[in-house]
């Protein structure tokens, strides 16, 4: 089935429950828990954030969690992963240590980036996480040079670039899919296309809101997945990992998506007022891909309400005592600042 | 011992780092192709094979990130940018990325590129194909900056700047390629460890130069040996991080200090080089206020008749001295 890209970004479509008829239920119950790891996490911050704890910016992907999640049930911890400002996402989906996370945003020596990163700087190479950095599609040309590394080292590792759909209006993102098929590098694209860069909606930034068009231009194989559903991501990533580390080049996959909290922080109305309105994020809150998995699960019985809340309990409880220990976790010492300028100070 | 020019001794660089090192790649516009970066890397793809000595597409800010990237996941590649004015396409990648990257993380992972950048000026070329742009680079914490000015250093600093775990910015200028000097064994050197040299023992006036400028004020020291003025040439090799105290000693014992360079005046780098000098002399050190002799605050003009004007030739240094210590 040929998805369109009008009714993909369509609110008010797609909001039944996803098909998992014949699916390994062991792995959409793995999917289901990263998922709500992973939005429970980043609601914690924007609590914190909100009350003030949290010093710097947070970029929230709540509502964008099927998209990592299903990617990366087809990574492995040698590929090299790289993101941008809005990527907790792309981290916790391969390394779930929340912990760790809360502590590099609270800048404590204990986290990701040992203090240093904060939520925009965030690596964690021993699961395949490279690396993330704001500058919007910074990354990109980093993720195909580690993916020509991969080549050049003869190892069927991969490399992915998470791409926004704002980042696709800067020239660097095009001169990398047109290097990463010339090439023939094992490069995987990840467009999240959630319609809105900060907050512009992209019709008032592009003359069609379809990235893919983008790969149809460099010849590079594409799917257009709705975003929202993590077994069609699942399996699109599947076909599309599986034909790069065979050697046939670059793919790129466009997921359609939204996010419910505004472009950064907390608030959820700070977008509104260009073509984003309250109707539209609930009617997007009803497309919520952990809602429409669970439902899906319940109602096949491979989930209990029961289980569901149990599960729920104590990922809360973790959360808070992961919370609490991050909060009392040391800063970097004084040296930090001068000490990771270059790689002989360590 | 072998006479070899600055230009091929880059060439046994890349030849050095392609033989010993599988990990080290080239990459960048015009490798293929014989004149686009003199006679620096002549035939390397025939030797290495066009998957180690990469020609590229026009995109200078997609490959010079592709190798920030590659050098993450464990090679040791070099971008070559024939003119360094084309470059700027790709500073993000340079100093966005290569240059924070260990920092902004935590020291845990350092992109080990090389990139190297040439100064390609004169013969009418005018104001795009001429920059020498080593003062904003040296700017920016976590770049080590590198501009040779001799036959050995063009090889060996080459060596020791792909060999290094941070993020190099190797300057070599065109004007160096024809200079002839005896070149001994290659030798693997500890980047960080290096330092300003001192080219030539004077006692009257220290002349400090980097790359280009450092020939120069080597010639103007040789012509002024002639008039009875004994010149210290001292040849910075390391722009940043920048190291100062052979300078400061050398300025102790001459009490006169000059500085040229090949980029612009204003905010150049000729100012570090003095202001670090000063801020840790005894008041009263110096019989002379320090000066400089570098290009004036315009673009490169095309014209040849203009052009002979704007750069710096050993005539305009040796006036300078003559006009400062008489």
């Amino acid at each position: 089935m040929k998805n369109d890209l009008n009714k993909l970004s369509n609110p008010e479509e797609f909001q039944s429950p996803i098909d998992i008829e014949g699916f390994d239920v062991e792995v959409l119950m793995r999917m289901l828990e990263s998922m709500v790891l992973i939005r429970k996490t980043e609601q914690r911050l924007a609590l914190e954030r909100m009350n003030g704890l949290i010093g710097g910016p947070v970029h929230l992907g709540a509502g964008q969690e099927a998209i990592a999640v299903g990617i990366s049930q087809h990574l492995q911890s040698t590929d090299r992963v790289f993101g941008a400002h809005r990527s907790h996402s792309h981290l916790l989906a391969l390394n779930p240590d929340f912990y760790r996370l809360f502590a590099e945003v609270l800048g404590k020596s204990t986290g990701f980036s040992k203090g240093m990163g904060g939520s925009m700087h965030l690596v964690d190479q021993a699961s395949g996480f490279y690396g993330s950095v704001p500058i919007v599609a910074g990354t990109v040309a980093l993720a195909v040079g580690a993916a020509m590394a991969a080549k050049m080292q003869k190892t069927n590792d991969i490399g992915v670039a998470y791409i926004g759909d704002g980042a696709v209006e800067e020239g660097v993102v095009h001169e990398s899919f047109n290097l990463a098929k010339i090439q023939n590098a094992p490069m995987l694209f990840v467009i999240e296309n959630n319609l809105f860069a900060s907050h512009m909606h992209i019709s008032l930034r592009q003359p069609s809101p379809m990235i893919s068009r983008f790969a149809e231009a460099n010849g590079i194989p594409f799917e257009l997945v709705d975003g929202n559903d993590v077994v069609a991501v699942f399996d699109a990533a599947k076909r599309a990992i599986c034909d790069i580390r065979s050697g046939k080049g670059p793919r790129l996959l466009e997921l359609v998506s939204y996010r419910f909290y505004g472009h950064v922080d907390w608030r959820d109305d700070v977008d509104v007022g260009v073509e984003r309105s309250l109707d539209d994020i609930e009617n997007w809150k009803a497309r919520d891909p952990i809602l429409r998995l669970s439902k899906s699960m319940l109602d096949c019985g491979f989930l209990s309400e029961c289980q569901e809340s149990a599960f729920d309990q104590k990922l809360d409880k973790d959360i808070d005592k992961a919370w609490n220990r991050a909060m009392n976790d040391p800063y970097p010492s004084d040296e930090a600042t001068l000490k990771y300028v270059y790689s002989e100070e360590n | 011992m072998e006479k070899r020019n600055y230009g091929t001794a880059i060439l046994s660089a890349f030849d050095y780092l392609l033989e010993n090192y599988p990990e080290v790649f080239v990459i960048g516009q015009g490798l293929w192709s014989p004149w686009y970066v003199g006679n620096t890397m002549t035939d390397l793809e025939k030797k290495f094979g066009v998957d180690r000595v990469i020609d590229t597409p026009v995109s200078e800010s997609a490959c010079t990130g592709a190798a920030v990237g590659a050098s993450l996941a464990g090679m040791r590649p070099i971008v070559v940018h024939p003119r360094m004015d084309f470059m700027l396409y790709a500073m993000d990648a340079i100093v966005n990325q290569a240059s924070k990257w260990s920092h902004m993380l935590g020291g845990q992972a350092h992109p080990g590129v090389t990139i190297r950048s040439i100064i390609n000026r004169g013969g009418e070329q005018g104001a795009q194909h001429s920059q020498a742009l080593h003062a904003w680079f040296a700017h920016v914490p976590g770049l080590r900056v590198v501009m040779p000015s001799t036959v050995a250093d063009a090889r060996d600093l080459l060596i020791a700047s792909v060999l290094c775990k941070d993020p190099v910015m190797y300057i070599d200028d065109r004007w160096l390629y024809d200079q002839e000097d005896d070149l001994p064994d290659a030798i693997e050197l500890d980047l960080a460890t290096q330092r300003p040299v001192v080219s030539i023992i004077g006692s009257d006036i220290t002349i400090v130069g980097s790359g280009h400028a450092s020939l120069l004020a080597r010639q103007a020291a040789e012509q002024l040996e002639g008039k009875g003025i004994s010149v210290e040439v001292i040849d910075v090799r390391i722009l940043n991080p920048f190291y100062a105290e052979e300078i400061i000693k050398s300025v102790k014992k001459t009490k006169n200090l000059l500085v040229i360079d090949s980029g612009w005046t204003s905010g150049g780098f000729s100012a570090e080089i003095i202001a670090k000098v000063v801020e840790q002399l005894p008041v009263n050190c110096l019989n002379n206020p320090p000066a400089r002799v570098a290009l004036p605050d315009a673009p490169a003009p095309t014209s040849r008749f203009l052009e002979r004007d704007y750069y710096i030739s050993p005539n305009d240094i040796v006036e300078k001295v003559i006009n400062l210590i008489k």
